[in-house]
């Protein structure tokens, strides 16, 4: 049986004691979404473009709360200057990223930000956690909100596109 | 007489209280230093477009304390989007004040867009904010930043001058630390 990823990862932004769900909406995302809009503790903020997310986070942390930012990896190359505030800060920061660009993309132009999300975080030091398994994505945001609160860190997790398995665009639509 | 941005910020931060400040890169930042550096100042030096953003983090965080961000309109012009964020979340204790010199005014004086008419007032008031305007004269802006239910904009038009520079401290972990602890003090004293 499949696990229930975004049911999983909600549980754990909870217990971690996350309040702000920042988002640019993506199709991988959409339980997630709805999952942390439908809870009380937790106040979702949709965003225009991902660099938005940032400010909300680092400004969330500087009024003492915890927060997550989920967004897909074409929103990457919109964070990467104000990444250098989280840096140089050293604000904690945990995302989680849908993959695009990869096995089954419909899309081309998808593809080169999709191929070059996980480089471009690591140059401006995020931390990288590459998902590849539905059973696997829980764990690796419960470390990443453990080492971004705990250890004031800068944490992405990858969820690959074969987790998602969105494969056009009309079984997009009908999802 | 044009208003001068530095008599403008300081009387903005009179008897400020636990006033919770953010600044724009640039010449906003070294407006509030001049007005006194304090820790619930979190002046930036860079991550330009996010001084709003900031702003409306720290409201949603700390819902009875007062938020105010100080930009310039450059820093803002790059952060338009963040309004309509703003509009939508309605936070009633955030008040965003535009310094507007329509100057880049550490890159050169260049023009930005509000010289050539762009009403970033009007902007705020499309995207929602419950009060919104435009400010040439010395009015007192008070009670718009410590009382009035917000999200508030205010695009204060101000002469286009170099001052001398008054810098923060630029040490990123120190400004977030500093910030951090005074607010814990403030909520320790004010249950």
């Amino acid at each position: 049986m499949q696990p229930d990823w975004p049911a999983e990862v909600h549980r754990e932004l909870a217990a971690a004691g996350v309040r702000v769900v920042g988002f640019v909406p993506d199709a991988g995302h959409k339980r997630l979404i709805e999952l942390c809009q439908a809870n009380k503790k937790m106040r979702a903020v949709p965003l225009t473009t991902e660099e938005e997310g940032i400010g909300l986070a680092c400004g969330a942390w500087l009024g003492g709360e915890r927060s997550v930012l989920l967004m897909q990896s074409s929103g990457v190359g919109n964070l990467i200057n104000v990444l250098g505030m989280v840096s140089v800060c050293r604000f904690p920061l945990v995302m989680v990223i849908t993959m695009r660009g990869e096995q089954g993309e419909f899309n081309p132009w998808q593809v080169p930000m999709g191929e070059g999300s996980a480089r471009v975080l690591e140059t401006m030091g995020v931390a990288v956690r590459q998902a590849g398994e539905p059973q696997a994505i829980a764990a690796h945001v419960k470390l990443a909100l453990t080492r971004a609160f705990e250890a004031q860190g800068a944490e992405a997790v990858l969820i690959a596109q074969k987790v998602i398995g969105i494969k056009s665009f009309q079984e997009q639509r009908n999802q | 007489m044009s208003l001068r941005r530095r008599e403008v910020v300081k009387k903005l931060l009179e008897k400020r209280g636990g006033l919770l400040v953010v600044a724009g890169l640039g010449s906003t930042a070294w407006d509030i230093t001049a007005a006194g550096d304090t820790d619930l100042n979190f002046p930036t030096w860079g991550a330009m477009g996010q001084a709003a953003m900031l702003g409306l983090g720290i409201a949603l965080a700390q819902p009875k304390r007062r938020v105010l961000v100080i930009t310039g309109d450059g820093e803002m012009l790059m952060g338009l989007g963040s309004l309509a964020t703003i509009g939508v979340q309605q936070p009633k204790n955030l008040t965003v004040v535009v310094i507007d010199n329509e100057r880049y005014g550490e890159t050169g004086m260049q023009a930005t867009h509000t010289a050539h008419g762009v009403d970033l007032a009007a902007v705020a008031k499309a995207c929602g904010f419950k009060n919104s305007r435009v400010v040439t004269k010395n009015v007192d802006l008070r009670r718009m930043v410590h009382e009035t239910a917000g999200p508030n904009f205010l695009q204060i038009k101000v002469a286009a001058e170099k001052l001398p520079l008054v810098l923060p401290p630029h040490d990123g972990v120190h400004l977030k630390e500093r910030f951090r602890k005074a607010l814990s003090d403030v909520l320790a004293k004010k249950p």
